[in-house]
């Protein structure tokens, strides 16, 4: 029994959670909705082929990483400013930019790699070794793009 | 590096806080909770109305406590009593069927709907599709029989087994009848010892008795006292 998937509703119950605070955090409560429908549908689909003992939590947020990535692109191609006040229910859940738009705009500054592992480990709570994969680069390739965006951060926003 | 700067850790909580990944209050918290259950809903919903999912399941009310209902694409491929647990019950479908299980209740309307007219006498017989795919080549046989077997009727496990093909099979068509996935529905319960003990009930011989009061209408059970 233990070294079988469990049915998918089991897993979409246990990182339903995750996945919504990293999507709200990494897109905006605005695009959250749309990104947490396409992160599960893509992992009900490829779910079957899953090793069973394979990290789940990793293998979610590695999805809902490239599907936040995704977003950020089609919206850097539409042009749209980025948090219009009108689109924004304010009685939805908070977004980042309500929190502290200064850090969250300088963590969407920084580049690609940098912005994606620092997202990944402080708003996934992913280890280095599945930032790494969920990147594809080396773990110390990972731990460096950490530190780099860390030390980016705090040049930009004191703490 | 600035040995005076904080380390990476001690940023990374500032960052943790400023970015909202901490939650400030159990109100934030509910709320941010309650917005991921939604958009979970809205994700098994969206599988099983584009055919992701392959098996749906939901739970149904009944005098028996609350059933748990499953279906895949071909339709309805279990029913369990309370008894057995959700997840014992999800866990072996997840093997043997597909780990794409997901809790949706619109497929499964229709078995609510004829299940709550069955246990109010309105209804005689069970209109859905049904998967056998959990039904061994046997035991599709004498489940088959037994499908058959008209309301408030009964037959004997020795002449379900003879109508199986079976006929020293008696016993064999008792365990089949035992293990029978979708109970009520493929009505086992309408299968009894010859000179007319009860016999076996996977959901309890109470429940037999309820379900064989319930089609002969009367509460009186028009079969002989055992011998």
């Amino acid at each position: 029994m233990s070294n079988a998937l469990p049915p998918f509703q089991r897993f979409l119950d246990a990182h339903r959670e995750s996945v919504w605070r990293f999507l709200v955090c990494s897109v905006g409560a605005a695009d959250a909705e749309d990104c947490f429908q396409e992160t599960f549908l893509a992992a009900l689909h490829a779910y079957p082929r899953l090793r069973a003992d394979s990290n789940l939590r990793s293998w979610v947020l590695t999805i809902a990483h490239n599907k936040a990535m995704d977003s950020h692109r089609g919206r850097a191609r539409r042009a749209l400013p980025v948090a219009d006040p009108a689109a924004v229910d304010p009685r939805e859940e908070r977004s980042p930019q309500a929190r502290d738009e200064t850090l969250w705009k300088a963590v969407g500054e920084l580049p690609e790699r940098q912005r994606s592992a620092v997202v990944l480990r402080y708003l996934g709570d992913l280890p280095h070794r599945d930032i790494a994969t969920a990147i594809g680069c080396s773990e110390d390739a990972a731990r460096r793009s950490l530190h780099e965006g860390l030390t980016n951060l705090r040049k930009a926003v004191p703490a | 590096m600035n040995p005076i700067t904080p380390s990476d850790d001690s940023f990374a909580e500032t960052l943790q806080r400023r970015l909202g990944t901490r939650a400030d209050s159990p109100h934030e918290l509910d709320a941010e909770r309650s917005a991921a259950a939604r958009a979970a809903a809205r994700v098994a919903d969206r599988a099983t109305a584009e055919g992701l999912a392959d098996v749906s399941y939901a739970s149904v009310d009944s005098p028996f406590g609350t059933l748990l209902a499953v279906a895949t694409q071909q339709g309805l491929v279990r029913l369990a009593f309370p008894e057995e647990g959700v997840d014992p019950v999800l866990e072996r479908l997840s093997q043997r069927l597909s780990p794409r299980i997901v809790e949706s209740s619109r497929p499964l309307d229709p078995l609510r709907r004829e299940l709550d007219d069955y246990f109010k006498g309105a209804r005689r017989s069970f209109d859905l599709a049904l998967d056998w795919s959990l039904i061994g080549p046997f035991a599709r046989r004498v489940l088959g029989v037994t499908s058959e077997i008209p309301y408030g009727n009964v037959l004997t496990y020795t002449e379900v087994a003879a109508e199986a093909g079976s006929p020293r099979g008696s016993r064999a068509a008792g365990n089949a009848l035992g293990s029978n996935p979708i109970p009520i529905v493929i009505p086992c319960h309408r299968v009894l010892r010859s000179g007319g003990g009860l016999g076996g009930y996977a959901g309890g011989l109470e429940r037999k008795r309820w379900l064989l009061d319930l089609e002969t209408g009367t509460g009186v059970l028009v079969i002989q006292p055992p011998i």
